[in-house]
């Protein structure tokens, strides 16, 4: 029972927190479900004017009544129309506006989140939030303002002049409603859940079929056609099996309603000749009777399928919710600094885990300390932390515990956008966005000048590519930078980043696809050009920070050891070993090899 | 009501009409395919539809004679005799009850013609795609061919199991109705198809707009959803460097032109029906009113009951032809989705004219003699028509390249004079710069793709006399994008010879290396894998695509060394493996790491689709060619 009670809750909070999005479609989202009753109202009072032409206008020989009735009822088409013209138009704008508010309020508050929000969404779940849910929630929301409001409406005003004209006969119907209502009831549950189970297996199928188109290359290879064949049949089999099932449910649907519809039908012919032969009912009101019959049932069952429809909708209604209520976990302090003094970094006794639930912690014991204006190469095997730990230094996340000190302050007391601007991070899975190179570069600096840009460019090694490029600075970036190549992409993620003239600049593993010798000439380059920046460069490759001042070296979430190349071949036996991995034979032969790679993706 | 996909299918029908060649003979297509195997129960279908139409007429006509041969000639009688009636209504409660009877039999039917139909429909497009030649997945985007299993096959079964029976449905009653209104009154009939025409008019007319609007807001929409796909992958890169503000304001300004379209693309779709209804609703009125008049002057013999009925068929004649402009939206949407398809199915298999087979053999006497049972000894059977004779020769794995030109099409070719040998446990490295034909050249020995020019032999046998499923069952392939499929380990490491024993899938992943992280997964070799292995790291992957080759066993390995930077510590692991997989096999390896190139017996460097230099490693550097660039990473790349 707390249970329930507690789910109903849930969706309260829900229907309150997309309801707050309805904001200046509120007029919109009320005059619709209005207009809607008006088109309804008149549609209930044509027939009875149609009733009246007969009884007393035809059967009296009353041609000017019938003329009289005929005007009125082309008035309440009028009417009709324009409240139905009405309601369509306020309906349109109300679930557009609504959609807009909703795509706006949630993006707004996807750009306040900190990494760590990011990660829990995943960035293919946002886009579906965004998109697909945004438009489920749109749909179903233009169905509750018109058809929820409409089809019950329809069935009270039709089941209220039934009664009007005749309480006895009317109370067939209300007997009809019922029954039909409770059969509705158990088909569409059932018939809902039976859905849910084979649209869940059909996924799984086109998931194979998927897989099948990519892996291609494997199942030609394997001869492995027939395999894959025979296991397709079955599981299409048991979609098969399980789609006739759920509508062998539903297909109940359309025969009850034509019984129960004739049934209305005959009981009404037959009583309601009695009624009338007794003096009771005249044949136009019989007839409007019949013409009722039609309204409640079909209303009926309108409102059963807008239920369902509902229903499917609410997942996406519940997803939407839980990014508009996801609040950042890294906000600005109350009182600011909007200065760093420069670009020394220091680590007290941090700690850091990226879940209060992870058993054990990411970062351990973290102490070091960093000069302004030195380079530190950190090297380590993969999950050794070494992303984790330079993301703590522009405070992409927070520390769990201890410190992390930029320019003597702890981070945590920075202006954000201070801090950022002084720490520059090129990001291990980079992108650029589509627009020109200039564009892209300008996201380090918005003002930048040509001239600086092509400096930047320079300095990272990208300008030499970008000058025998057709278009050179203005050539235009696909989406996800599709059309140049992995090396040529980390270069310009590179140069994007120092034309924020940082204090502290980080690149996390971005010259992996950069040749050994351009990747040398980057290195040369940062140390005479821009001597005076805090340069921390995560690689794979031994040859990349070798040449440091010093080199940390990280291992499960620890620092195993810092001091220059030398003394570490010395001292540390896990960075011997790379290093011996290699150059005894292990190392990169085909440097343009991962220049693929960025095309590949962009299929 | 449909999966991932299902969402946009509400907008779907009132885009611009899409252009299909030929619709008649795709619609006759389609048909075959549901009367192939349904034609009995299609038949049933249709009989039933015309058995629910005709008890609705029939239920019609009968409030005509309700009013005017029943209920007015009893008013006023002193003993009115209801037995008549009752007669009547049971009469009626009979058609109805057949009605009744028929629409039961008629959705029952259709959920199996439709659903079986469709079963068979994506059973064929699996079969068929997977005896595609791989050239089609090269040129055709996976996406696309996706969006025909989902859909194209939706679009459908829509067609199948609800416009057609509509359609059939809406004409039948549209003719009943059209002949009972004549039946009536003519004059009245006249009246009817005029508002008719008016109705058409004005569905025309908005749908036109509505469509337009549609169009606009489809591009919008894909402009608003391109720029959300855009930034939610580049969200973090936004946050380094503090984009927000301008990507509110840029995303405001798409989001709001969305708002425009949609606003007035629903608008008019949502016009239309208090439209129609409200024609139809004067086309009801004109009628009463003439209706009326006809019979107060009792012109033509017209009564009031006839006009009652009369206003019953002028209701449900606009109705249908309501639904057949409609369905015939849908019908059309269902005819692009028929005719992509049928291209899939019309597609051209992977030919194969080989004759010569793969067969477990043993030495009796000297000579190579077939047998039955697996041996671990390997002959290539191949029969000579000119002789009528039968010859084995063993498996050994001598690969022969002989003046190969090669081209994805006619008009570019990109492998010019290849001459290679590979003489059997020889193991060939190609290396060169991105672009210059290595991956093409591996796509040739496993006849992926086929040679223009020159001659490929295996075994001394030109490799077109092979029946393909031998030939690539005797060559192993490791590939740099690994691909698994949903199962569990075990099932993905079996890939490689389905009537492996678990201990020998054991076996396998020990002699790579792979048993090791296998055994530390949740459920072991039983761990179920979804998503191509997503929840397994790069490197394991890999080694699992390396199990999968070893037991196979292979005389002969292609490889393709991963490049990913994958850390130094799980690459040793992956090398090893590929190390133990290559031992005593004919081995090409698209190589990246030094250590493979330098165990060359051979390196093929690779230029612009030609070799121009070959060796082993020694002599290559000496000559201080390319290949000497290439190793000491002084060439200029980008």
């Amino acid at each position: 029972m707390a249970e329930l009670s507690g789910k109903k809750s849930k969706t309260m909070n829900i229907l309150r927190i997309l309801g707050d999005q309805v904001g200046e479609f509120k007029k919109d989202s009320i005059l619709t479900p209005l207009f809607m009753i008006c088109e309804v109202i008149m549609e209930t009072i044509i027939p009875i004017m149609m009733a009246s032409i007969i009884d007393n206008g035809v059967e009296a020989g009353n041609m000017n009544h019938i003329y009289l009735m005929g005007a009125l009822m082309v008035c309440a088409a009028g009417i009709s129309l324009l409240v139905g013209f009405m309601g369509g138009k306020y309906g349109a704008s109300a679930s557009s506006g609504f959609a807009r508010n909703l795509r706006e309020s949630m993006f707004r508050n996807i750009q306040t989140y900190s990494f760590s929000n990011i990660d829990k969404f995943s960035t293919a779940g946002l886009v579906t939030r965004l998109t697909t849910d945004v438009t489920n929630v749109q749909n179903a929301y233009q169905m509750i303002l018109r058809m929820l409001t409409r089809a019950p409406a329809s069935m009270i005003f039709a089941m209220a002049m039934a009664f009007v004209i005749s309480p006895r006969l009317a109370s067939i119907y209300l007997i009809a409603v019922i029954f039909l209502g409770i059969c509705l009831f158990f088909i569409m549950r059932s018939a809902a859940t039976n859905f849910r189970q084979v649209f869940h297996k059909y996924d799984d199928l086109n998931a194979s079929v998927q897989e099948n188109i990519s892996g291609i290359r494997v199942v030609k290879a394997y001869v492995r056609e027939d395999y894959e064949k025979s296991k397709f049949q079955t599981a299409s089999e048991n979609v098969y099996r399980l789609f006739v099932k759920a509508e062998k449910v539903l297909s109940w649907n359309n025969p009850l309603m034509q019984f129960t519809v004739y049934a209305c039908i005959l009981l009404i012919s037959w009583f309601g000749a009695k009624t009338i032969v007794a003096g009771n009912l005249t044949t136009g009101q019989l007839m409007s009777l019949l013409t009722y019959c039609m309204n409640i049932l079909m209303s009926l069952m309108m409102l059963s399928m807008v239920f369902v429809m509902i229903t499917m909708s609410s997942a996406s209604a519940e997803r939407i919710a839980e990014v508009l209520t996801e609040t950042p976990d890294i906000t600005n302090p109350e009182q600011p600094l909007y200065e760093v003094a420069d670009g020394s970094i220091e680590f007290n006794n941090v700690q850091f885990q990226y879940s209060h639930h992870a058993e054990r912690p990411v970062l351990q014991d973290i102490n070091v300390k960093i000069r302004s204006g030195e380079t530190i190469g950190i090297i380590g095997s993969t999950g050794s932390a070494k992303s984790s730990f330079v993301n703590l230094i522009s405070r992409l996340y927070d520390v769990t515990a201890g410190s992390v000190k930029v320019g003597g302050r702890d981070v945590r007391e920075y202006d954000i956008e201070t801090l950022r601007g002084e720490v520059s991070m090129v990001l291990q899975k980079n992108v650029l966005f589509s627009g020109t190179i200039l564009e892209n570069l300008r996201w380090g600096d918005k003002n930048a000048t040509e001239e600086e840009c092509i400096r930047a460019c320079r300095l990272a090694c990208a300008d030499e590519f970008i000058q025998k490029m057709p278009d050179k600075y203005n050539t235009y970036i696909e989406q996800g930078g599709s059309n140049v190549s992995g090396g040529q992409k980390q270069r310009l993620c590179i140069a994007r980043a120092l034309l924020r003239k940082p204090k502290i600049l980080i690149l996390d593993d971005s010259t992996s696809a950069v040749d050994t010798a351009t990747d040398a000439k980057i290195r040369q380059a940062f140390a005479e050009e821009i001597p005076g920046t805090t340069k921390l460069i995560i690689a794979q490759r031994i040859s990349s920070v070798q040449s440091a001042d010093r080199i940390i070296v990280m291992n499960e979430g620890r620092i195993d050891g810092i001091g220059t190349h030398e003394e570490l071949l010395k001292t540390n036996e896990i960075y011997r070993d790379v290093y011996e991995a290699q150059t005894g034979g292990g190392g990169d032969f085909d440097e343009a090899a991962p220049e693929t790679d960025g095309q590949k993706k962009g299929e | 009501m449909a999966g991932g996909t299902r969402v946009n299918g509400m907008n779907r029908g009132r885009g611009p009409k899409p252009k299909v060649e030929n619709p008649g003979k795709l619609f006759q297509r389609i048909m075959r395919y549901v009367f192939r195997y349904y034609g009995v129960q299609f038949v049933v279908v249709i009989a039933c539809i015309v058995i629910t139409v005709l008890s609705t007429v029939q239920g019609t006509m009968f409030t005509q004679s309700l009013i005017d041969d029943y209920i007015l000639p009893m008013i006023g009688q002193s003993d009115p005799d209801f037995s008549a009636l009752a007669a009547a209504i049971m009469r009626v409660a009979f058609f109805y009850a057949c009605g009744v009877v028929a629409a039961f039999i008629n959705t029952r039917s259709m959920i199996y013609v439709s659903q079986g139909t469709l079963k068979h429909m994506r059973d064929d497009l699996f079969v068929h795609m997977e005896s595609l030649p791989i050239r089609y997945f090269d040129t055709h985007a996976h996406g696309d061919i996706m969006s025909i299993y989902t859909n194209d096959i939706d679009t459908l079964r829509q067609m199948i199991s609800q416009s057609i029976p509509q359609l059939l449905n809406s004409a039948i009653t549209i003719v009943s109705v059209f002949v009972s209104m004549v039946i009536l009154s003519i004059p009245l009939t006249v009246l009817t198809l005029v508002m008719v025409g008016v109705m058409m008019a004005a569905t025309n007319y908005l749908a036109g707009r509505s469509a337009r609007y549609f169009t606009a807001q489809q591009k919008d929409l894909g402009k608003v959803d391109g720029y959300i796909e855009e930034m939610m992958a580049g969200q973090k890169v936004v946050k380094v460097f503090c984009h927000e503000e301008e990507n509110i304001e840029n995303f405001k300004r798409l989001n709001d032109q969305l708002f425009d379209s949609a606003n007035n693309a629903n608008k008019y779709a949502n016009v239309l029906m208090p439209v129609n209804a409200q024609i139809g609703n004067i086309s009801y009125v004109l009628c009463a009113i003439v209706g009326g008049a006809l019979a107060l002057g009792g012109i033509g013999g017209f009564t009031l009951g006839r006009l009652a009925s009369f206003l019953s068929f002028n209701k449900s004649f606009s109705m249908p032809i309501n639904q057949i402009s409609q369905q015939l939206n849908s019908v059309v949407m269902a005819m692009a989705g028929a005719d992509r398809i049928f291209k899939l199915l019309d597609e051209k298999p992977e030919t194969d004219e080989g004759y010569v087979t793969l067969v477990n053999a043993r030495y009796e006497n000297g000579a190579l003699t077939e047998c039955a049972e697996r041996t671990d000894l390997w002959a290539w059977k191949h029969y000579h028509k000119a002789e009528n004779t039968t010859t084995y020769t063993e498996l050994k794995g001598n690969i022969e390249f002989h003046d190969v030109d090669f081209g994805y099409n006619e008009e570019k070719i990109v492998l010019h004079n290849i001459e290679m040998y590979a003489n059997d446990g020889q193991k060939i490295a190609f290396v060169g710069s991105t672009g210059a034909g290595k991956t093409t050249i591996t796509n040739l020995i496993n006849r992926f793709y086929d040679i223009q020019d020159g001659k490929i032999r295996y075994d001394g046998i030109n490799i077109n006399k092979i029946k393909k499923a031998d030939l690539r069952r005797s060559l192993g392939i490791v590939l740099q994008d690994t691909h698994l499929f949903t199962g569990t380990v075990e099932e993905n490491i079996r890939f490689g010879r389905l009537e492996a024993t678990s201990e020998e899938v054991i076996a396998a992943a020990k002699r790579v290396g792979a048993d090791g992280f296998i055994r530390r997964l949740p459920e072991g070799y039983q761990t179920v894998l979804t998503g191509d292995g997503a929840n397994l790291s790069q490197g394991q992957r890999q080694l699992l695509s390396i199990a999968r080759a070893a037991i196979a066993d292979p005389p002969v390995l292609i490889l393709d060394e991963a490049t990913s930077s994958i850390d130094t510590r799980t690459e040793k692991i992956v090398q090893a493996g590929m190390d133990a997989l290559m031992e005593g096999r004919t081995t090409f390896v698209i190589a990246h790491r030094l250590s493979t190139i330098m165990n060359s017996d051979c390196i093929m460097v690779l230029e612009n689709g030609r070799i121009i230099e070959r060796g082993r490693h020694e002599d290559l550097l000496e000559q201080k060619g390319r290949y000497y660039q290439l190793f000491t990473g002084h060439a200029a790349l980008a």
